[in-house]
């Protein structure tokens, strides 16, 4: 796009003009995104309880209510309590809400040979893991800055449960990374091509358990309920934002909203075949493929957001589902959780899923059953990959020449 | 004056020194956090400036845009740092226990309180 | 106006950033701005190891280090008092004498940086030709115990010896595991005798 846009003025303008088309994409894709889930939250939780929910704001379904909210903090006092460390007290929300935004840097949206993300990252996976762990800088900063015991309680809280859930996450997110061979996003979202037999989360049983273990510590990780200690406010008023006010509170609550849509979309490039939808309709169409016009890539790339978007969404939906029906967790409830239940299954799905690729190199779950001619066809993209069991076998019987000796 | 050298700073690629440079600031920042906090954590964050400093400079040895010739580190300077890090993170666990215990021993962390080998 | 060179540009950004909150941590007398500080210094730090081509490491370093000034950091607010405790200052004297070796320190090793000829960056063509490599499966490679990034070495004598890592990540693996044992160990709770002789 720089490219292109020097074209038509200096080099240096155009290379700050594409950034900032990029970077303003992912701000805003953020900020509605945490609009639309903060009235879906409201509307989603007030039918579960069997209440309406907004109604006016906006005509219909109150679907402007969360603008309005938005109208009410920016005109509410700034407040700083006494005592707080003013710098660390003004500074945590940007730490949090920049965190979560940067995230969606390394996120695709699209793949392909030219997939939509803003930067396309040899290690994608790790440094979205790595910038959502910075997000937990911002509560804890927040919780000590405030001077109020409440604060400091949820963000001891907060750091306890993050530090203990990256480990259980860290291991789920390792076992989709090793069957698709790629830390790189785009690469295990392009495996996951063709019918929905071939998502990741259908590769063997191990991945299938994976998911949901992946999914628990992803809510605990952004600490939604049932794991919202940080908050807790039946016991600790409002946790660490107890003395926050105005914009800088909405901050965290963006922040919040922006990692669960990431921590979502995650999964669903992890798991769910990211922009590849359950039914190849771009392939069925023809719109895929090396030798299609520019229209009808683009076409096949916007669908491709959409099913990102969708499942995005639909995970922010189930997170939300789950916040109204569970109770909330003790802390000790919270850490026996990640302690011995997450972190042993994920230990134990990582090594079942190894011994499965030990055992049916780069085969599915759904390529094991003896199928069909036509259903066989559908999976070909595995058959593809690495099926060839003579090519496999060359493969290793190449092996020690080509390594020059060194295995 | 000023102008050329700026200019010649932002367009010239940077080279294997200048990273040695930021190196070797953040290692003297390191080495005088070690020597001059009292507190026992902010030592080990001064280790944490050292450790981080040295890494920089496997990094910038083994890549291929900074210098001239071929005889970068390659991929071992990676490696390294990734082991760097790894003992890193050991250490700082090591040590933290220690700092732990000292303070249940003498109700602080100030590091000049650490005297009773001094008879 | 010659065209910028973004590399140098994010270059200067990252270690300005990376020296200047270095600094801040040096300087700084509380804590948990020390803490907050040095988090953003290793963070820019991970922005450099990305700008050297080594994104598996910077991507490690912001992960990691995070991981562990975070703990940093709880301890920081766990075990430092904010009035009840003696102030913990340096005398001003220390601060002058460190400050003069420091500044040696430094001078010495930025002579070092520039004393050597071969550690001149590319010329701007020759850097732009480079290709962008990916790092990632060498680097597993590597701690698995095959270097596919020496596959080409002419000298067979030097391929010897380039074995890769995987002892060395053995080692490390164990060590970790030592001492992560170690450090529970030391720092679990103890009992008083006492007060289980009363409970008794």
């Amino acid at each position: 796009m720089a490219a292109f846009l020097s074209e038509y003025t200096w080099t240096w303008l155009a290379y700050i003009i594409a950034a900032m088309i990029h970077v303003g994409l992912i701000i805003n894709l953020v900020a509605v995104a945490a609009l639309v889930f903060i009235w879906l939250e409201r509307k989603i939780s007030g039918r579960i309880q069997d209440r309406l929910g907004p109604t006016r704001v906006g005509g219909k379904f109150g679907w402007l209510q969360t603008l309005a909210d938005g109208l009410k903090l920016i005109t509410k006092e700034d407040l700083c309590p006494d005592g707080a460390d003013r710098f660390l007290f003004k500074i945590a929300p940007y730490v949090s809400f920049c965190a979560a935004i940067g995230a969606f840097i390394a996120i695709p949206f699209a793949g392909g040979a030219y997939p939509w993300i803003a930067q396309h990252l040899n290690t994608g996976v790790f440094f979205v893991l790595a910038v959502l762990g910075l997000e937990v800088f911002g509560v804890i900063l927040a919780g000590y800055s405030s001077a109020s015991k409440w604060s400091l309680f949820g963000a001891m809280r907060e750091a306890a449960q993050v530090v203990s859930y990256e480990v259980p996450l860290g291991m789920c997110v390792v076992v989709p990374v090793m069957i698709a061979g790629s830390l790189d996003m785009v690469v295990i979202g392009d495996q996951q091509a063709g019918w929905f037999t071939n998502w990741l989360v259908f590769h063997d049983p191990f991945t299938f358990i994976t998911a949901f273990v992946y999914f628990t510590c992803a809510m605990a990780s952004v600490n939604r309920a049932p794991f919202d200690l940080a908050e807790a406010e039946s016991e600790l008023v409002a946790g660490f934002h107890t003395e926050y006010s105005g914009l800088r509170w909405s901050f965290f609550f963006m922040a919040e909203y922006g990692s669960m849509f990431s921590v979502s979309i995650l999964a669903s490039v992890l798991f769910f075949g990211g922009w590849n939808g359950p039914v190849p309709i771009t392939d069925l169409l023809g719109l895929s493929g090396a030798e299609v016009g520019t229209l009808s890539w683009a076409v096949a790339q916007a669908l491709g957001l959409a099913n990102v978007l969708l499942k995005g969404l639909l995970g922010v939906c189930l997170m939300i589902w789950v916040r109204w029906t569970l109770p909330r967790l003790r802390i000790d409830q919270v850490m026996t959780t990640c302690l011995k239940y997450c972190t042993p299954i994920a230990a134990a799905m990582f090594l079942g899923a190894t011994l499965w690729q030990y055992n049916f190199p780069g085969r599915a779950f759904f390529n094991l059953i003896p199928m069909s001619d036509a259903v066989l066809e559908v999976s070909e993209g595995w058959e593809v990959e690495s099926n060839d069991p003579d090519e496999e076998e060359e493969q290793i019987a190449r092996g020690p020449e080509e390594t020059g000796g060194l295995l | 004056m000023l102008n050329p050298i700026l200019a010649n700073l932002l367009t010239e690629p940077v080279g294997v020194s200048h990273y040695v440079l930021v190196g070797a600031f953040m290692f003297t920042c390191g080495v005088l956090c070690m020597a001059t906090k009292r507190n026992a954590l902010g030592i080990l964050m001064g280790i944490e400036l050292v450790l981080n400093g040295a890494n920089l400079n496997f990094i910038a040895f083994g890549s291929r845009y900074l210098r001239n010739d071929a005889n970068t580190l390659g991929l071992d300077g990676q490696l390294i740092s990734l082991f760097v890090i790894v003992l890193a993170a050991a250490e700082a666990a090591v040590a933290l226990a220690i700092v732990l215990n000292f303070y249940n021993n003498n109700d602080s962390v100030d590091v000049d309180r650490a005297d009773q080998l001094s008879g | 106006m010659d065209s910028i060179y973004w590399p140098s540009f994010f270059f200067w950004l990252f270690s300005g950033v990376a020296c200047t909150f270095a600094l801040g941590v040096l300087l700084s007398k509380n804590i948990v701005r020390m803490a907050f500080y040095l988090v953003i210094s290793l963070a820019s730090t991970s922005g450099l190891f990305f700008l050297a081509g080594a994104d598996f490491v910077g991507a490690m370093q912001l992960m990691i280090y995070v991981g562990g000034t975070l703990v940093l950091l709880i301890f920081g607010v766990m075990l430092t008092s904010q009035d009840r405790f003696v102030e913990m200052r340096t005398s001003s004297g220390e601060w002058v004498i460190a400050f003069f070796i420091g500044l040696m320190l430094f001078f010495t090793l930025g002579r070092a940086a520039f004393g050597v000829a071969a550690w001149k960056g590319l010329d701007r063509e020759t850097a732009e030709a480079v290709e962008v490599e990916r790092t990632v499966t060498p680097l597993a490679m590597g701690l698995l115990g095959a270097r596919v990034d020496q596959l080409d070495e002419p000298d067979a004598a030097k391929r010897e010896g380039m074995s890769g890592y995987l002892f060395h990540f053995e080692i490390v693996s164990v060590h970790l595991l030592v001492v992560l044992i170690g450090a529970a160990y030391l720092a679990r709770a103890k009992r008083k005798t006492g007060s289980v002789a009363a409970n008794a």
